[in-house]
């Protein structure tokens, strides 16, 4: 095993020991939370050793309700997170790239963002009860303003010689958006689904824990009510494991999209 | 010499107009509002006077304050404690990066009925999932800030043999600090979250309290009184954020628009 490192020069065996410390680090963590409750340093009634989870864990994906229930969180997180990204996107760049629009709305938006969508919870549990609708308003609400603001910094963000350069040539509305705007709007706007899609997630698994739509949060919320300590922690690990999950995903769309971009390229390991 | 008078005016009617005409035409739609989940604007209006001007502010808005503020310091002050280190240390960040990524995941909702468990339905259990929702941002942000240091700056300090501590404060600490606030912007709007999350769950007092219970009544009027002053919160706080923000790093903001006018 030495001698392969050796041949395959400092660069791999870096990645080996990253690799190699990663591991140490996760199978410390889940040490921890073995030796812990083990140990009587917190009570298994509120951490159960990590094998006990696991057990949980493995019993739950059994069941067909928690594929019911995965299906409906990532549904909810699906559509809401389509309709913020396009509304987001078209809007941003509608305005953007109009002094006077931009003039005119800021101060609106600069109003409405920083609401916490979870004030909206009321309104959606009175006017859409315990459905999918619900969860969008929450998602929805949360992850447009993600998307919006990202955009319109990337539609300011154009290089002002380019812009008269393209119009120098005579360039037409949708000529100069296709190719100006949009390749200078790009990775703003692909920060911007990053930052949406988690936010989408975390909306959409607390809309089910407080409002009761279905999904993992309503079977965490059922999980705690029913003393299933063991169960409640198994499903924290499925979100943990999907929000990361999401995370990478996004980070290789982003890469795969503009691989040209500089952010990107300086990224890659040396 | 009125010309600057109005450029004021346009800029105010600009910055005034949007928000003024969506208010005028919410309040004119609503007017004769029979629909039982939209009250007319004036009503909500009055409401929100005969509501929140009351004691009732000190009832649910100072507790509710005061517990984000407890929990988004604490969570401030672990984040930049952890993270520091984390930052400085390679074989530490690349032993810790993975951990940090799974918690940081995990929708911070979702803690409270663990936190409930260990904490019961107390104000530390609230303080408690403000924390562990706002610590994420601020100490991921932080192992960034602080990776990301200026190589060459380091070797200085270095050659120059810069004590531990000096080196911490003069370079380390200000080097990472617009990450830091990046960090902190976050953990605010997620921490005003986390307030009315831990609210709703199981309270006698507070802003999320309050809201759910109006909800519960059916008294919608009320209701929206609540969504309102939370909209109203979350805004001030932003702004005072910005404000903070501005002040300490006045010195960076200027440094980039030097930049980019030089460059």
């Amino acid at each position: 095993m030495g001698n392969s490192q050796r041949t395959s020069g400092s660069g791999l065996r870096a990645i080996h020991l990253v690799w190699l410390q990663a591991s140490i680090g996760l199978i410390g963590f889940a040490a921890v939370l073995e030796l812990a409750p083990r140990l009587g340093l917190v009570s298994p009634r509120f951490l159960p050793p990590f094998s006990t989870i696991a057990v949980a864990l493995a019993n739950e994906i059994q069941q067909p309700n928690f594929w019911a229930a995965l299906a409906f969180t990532l549904r909810s997180w699906v559509i809401g997170l389509t309709i913020s990204v396009v509304a987001g996107a078209s809007l941003g760049i509608l305005i953007g790239s109009s002094a006077l629009l931009q003039a005119v709305t800021r101060s609106t938006i600069e109003f409405l963002r920083p609401i916490p969508s979870v004030a909206l919870i009321p309104v959606a549990i009175l006017l859409f009860g315990t459905t999918l609708q619900s969860n969008l308003v929450l998602v929805i609400y949360a992850s447009f303003w993600q998307v919006l603001i990202q955009v319109l910094s990337g539609v300011q963000d154009v290089d002002p010689v380019a812009r008269e350069t393209a119009q120098s040539y005579r360039f037409g509305h949708w000529a100069l958006i296709r190719h100006v705007i949009w390749p200078t709007t790009l990775p703003y706007l692909m920060t911007g689904i990053r930052l949406a899609a988690s936010v989408a997630l975390i909306l959409a698994i607390t809309a089910e824990l407080t409002i009761g739509t279905p999904g993992l949060g309503r079977e965490l919320s059922l999980a705690q009510s029913g003393g299933a300590v063991a169960v409640m922690y198994a499903y924290l690990i499925v979100m943990g494991l999907i929000g990361v999950l999401v995370n990478v995903v996004a980070r290789r769309l982003e890469r795969s999209v503009m691989p040209w971009h500089p952010s990107l390229r300086a990224d890659e390991p040396a | 010499m009125s010309a600057p008078i109005l450029r004021v005016v346009g800029k105010a009617s600009l910055a005034l107009g949007l928000p003024v005409a969506l208010l005028a035409a919410w309040w004119i739609a609503s007017a004769g509002s029979a629909n039982f989940y939209f009250p007319p604007l004036q009503t909500i209006a009055q409401t929100f006077v005969e509501v929140w001007v009351s004691p009732r502010i000190f009832d649910d808005v100072v507790p509710s304050l005061g517990r984000l503020a407890a929990g988004y310091f604490g969570a401030v002050a672990l984040g930049l404690v952890i993270g520091i280190p984390i930052g400085l240390s390679r074989t530490l960040r690349n032993m810790l990066e993975p951990v940090l990524e799974f918690l940081r995941a995990i929708p911070p909702p979702a803690l409270v009925p663990i936190l409930i468990l260990f904490a019961g339905i107390g104000d530390t259990m609230k303080t408690l999932v403000i924390v562990s929702g706002c610590i994420w941002p601020v100490l991921l942000n932080t192992v960034e800030g602080v990776r990301g240091r200026d190589e060459v700056l380091e070797d200085v300090v270095r050659c120059y043999r810069i004590g531990r501590l000096a080196r911490l404060w003069h370079f380390v600490i200000p080097s990472a600090s617009p990450q830091m606030f990046t960090g902190m912007r976050q953990a605010l709007s997620i921490g005003i979250i986390l307030m009315v999350i831990s609210e709703m769950f199981a309270a006698s007092n507070g802003l999320g309290f309050a809201i759910i219970q109006f909800e519960r009544s059916f008294a919608v009027a009320e209701m929206w009184t609540g969504i309102i002053m939370l909209g109203l919160i979350g805004i001030l706080l932003s702004q005072i954020f910005r404000l903070v923000e501005r002040r300490m790093l006045g010195w960076y903001h200027g440094l980039r628009q030097s930049q980019r006018v030089g460059g």
